[in-house]
């Protein structure tokens, strides 16, 4: 593993006709936060699942360059699969399985051929105390995980992510669908894991991208325009663009 | 006019549209069961119908009913249920997909009575079945293949797609994805469109007119070796169901009590599907709570 988990160069997509990404490259660093921020439909969501190749689920989409994820390009001979067990990914909308609240989180396991009952009951532990939601569900594992609130679901879900030892989470706008409280909780969450995962992270909220990131990439209409540390982007940005979008000129 | 009398005006008519319709089935279940309760006993169920004498019971239809309705079930479920799962979650769309489609469209809309010509040309006589339970249970199938795969594409079609994510995002492959999230969440919708379905089988007639026949033979319900002609298992007789029973009792009886045996053999009938359809959503519902862990 070198200092980078992804190292993008000259990604190109196409959504049809439309080219959602033009030539964007970038190095997303080993266990560091880092935020994609942009306005609407200018490619950052895409860009995401372009690191898990969750975009592949879109029919008509094309791509070109390289993403190399831990030195191995995902784009040529690697199985989606075995790319997304060692990358999470957590969706813009809590979306636990209708199931128990412990059948969610042992999920992936299971199918990866983990029976051990104690084995099981040990991940589920690990990876709710990891998610920071241990405390809240101990006593009603085997309740179903849509009876929690919003937030509580999101958490499940990162525990879910959390439970199939990956080592880069994506998240796509995390709290966006979260009030207040809830999003304090998740920020202080990504805080967290950051000492033993890679985390990239979209988000709406400029705010959030400078409390929680050490980087921070801006995107406008499929263009990289700027990346750098969180600090120089927000306070000594390079480009015109980014400073507009930054104090709140545009998006 | 002003808004709020259309607001009033729209309102009562949904309203009357509801009473008239719960009206009809109200009046119709209460003809059919207050004529029908009264002939319904043990020895009604559990004897043979008589051709001219008074007295006949209903026993070996009923059976017969319930025999073609789990061989149709056997051919249809599986087939409709794997052919629902491929036109939801593998066909690409396209050429063949919207011929797939079409097919299954024209197939439900089939009138009865064409499926049970069809049956008869291609399962009695091409295929040599004859007038049989199997022959019978095949043009139901042909009858009722549509309406399984129909339930099937649309309760997998209406899990939400963040679910799917969810699933394919941890690592795991389409096919495992389909079985034990895709699959599970829709069994309650296509358990319930299965049940349903039976009911609809249950009552058909036109379709078994031709090919399951008009009549029985004589059962030994001691014997049940398949392979014997008097077994009540032989899936080569011939065999009359209750449906059919009625239409015959009704078109071509020469009992005295006509009357009688097709009102008993209607509420039987009735009661049946209404068992069948009330079932439904309790065994739904209920699946749908174990699922989805406690609340």
């Amino acid at each position: 593993m070198g200092n980078y988990s992804y190292e993008v160069e000259n990604l190109n997509l196409w959504y049809g006709d439309n080219q959602a990404l033009f030539e964007v490259s970038m190095k997303i660093p080993y266990r560091e936060v880092t935020a994609i921020i942009g306005p609407s439909g200018c490619g950052k969501s895409t860009f995401l699942k372009m690191l898990n190749r969750m975009v592949e689920m879109i029919p008509k989409v094309r791509v070109s360059g390289t993403i190399k994820y831990n030195g191995n390009n995902i784009l040529e001979n690697y199985r989606a699969e075995e790319l997304r067990t060692n990358v999470g990914m957590v969706f813009q909308h809590p979306n636990p399985f209708p199931k128990s609240i412990y059948e969610n989180v042992i999920y992936g396991v299971r199918i990866q051929g983990i029976r051990n009952k104690k084995k099981l009951d040990e991940i589920v532990e690990k990876s709710l105390k990891q998610a920071a939601i241990w405390d809240e569900v101990k006593d009603r594992l085997h309740t179903s995980a849509t009876g929690l609130s919003g937030g509580q679901q999101q958490r499940i879900c990162i525990a879910r992510a959390l439970a199939v030892e990956p080592d880069v989470i994506l998240m796509d706008e995390p709290t966006s669908a979260l009030d207040p409280i809830s999003t304090l909780k998740v920020e202080e969450l990504i805080h967290d894991l950051k000492d033993k995962y890679t985390i990239v992270v979209v988000t709406h909220n400029m705010q959030q991208a400078s409390r929680i990131s050490d980087q921070t990439a801006f995107f406008l209409n499929g263009d990289l325009v700027e990346f750098d540390k969180t600090d120089k982007i927000f306070s000594n940005p390079m480009d015109k663009r980014t400073e507009d979008y930054i104090s709140g000129k545009f998006g | 006019m002003n808004r709020r009398i259309s607001n009033n005006i729209a309102t009562s008519v949904f309203i009357l549209c509801a009473v008239v319709m719960i009206a009809t089935l109200v009046y119709l279940l209460g003809y059919i069961l207050t004529n029908g309760f009264a002939e319904i006993d043990w020895s009604f169920l559990s004897s043979n119908s008589s051709s001219f004498q008074e007295g006949g019971g209903i026993k070996n239809q009923l059976w017969n009913s319930f025999y073609i309705l789990m061989m149709t079930m056997l051919f249809s479920v599986p087939l409709g249920v794997l052919g629902g799962i491929y036109l939801a979650e593998y066909s690409k769309p396209g050429k063949i997909t919207n011929v797939i489609r079409t097919s299954v469209e024209v197939l439900s809309s089939l009138p009865s009575i064409v499926v049970g010509m069809f049956g008869l040309l291609v399962f009695v006589q091409y295929m040599g079945l004859g007038y049989s339970i199997i022959a019978g249970a095949l043009a139901l199938t042909v009858f009722n293949l549509p309406v399984i795969v129909r339930v099937t594409e649309d309760s997998i079609r209406s899990i939400p797609l963040k679910q799917k994510n969810a699933s394919l995002a941890l690592g795991i492959t389409h096919w495992h994805t389909v079985k034990t999230v895709l699959v599970p969440a829709a069994f309650p919708g296509i358990l319930t469109g299965v049940i349903l379905s039976a009911g609809r089988v249950f009552g058909e007639a036109a379709a078994l007119l031709f090919t399951a026949g008009l009549s029985t033979p004589n059962l030994n319900f001691t014997n049940w070796n398949p392979f014997e002609s008097t077994s009540p298992l032989n899936p080569f007789r011939s065999a009359e169901t209750l449906s059919v029973h009625i239409w015959k009792v009704n078109s071509q009886g020469i009992m005295p009590d006509v009357l009688e045996i097709a009102n008993g053999s209607a509420a039987v009938l009735i009661i049946f599907v209404l068992i069948f359809n009330l079932s439904a959503r309790i065994i739904g519902g209920f699946i749908f709570a174990k699922i989805s862990g406690k609340k």
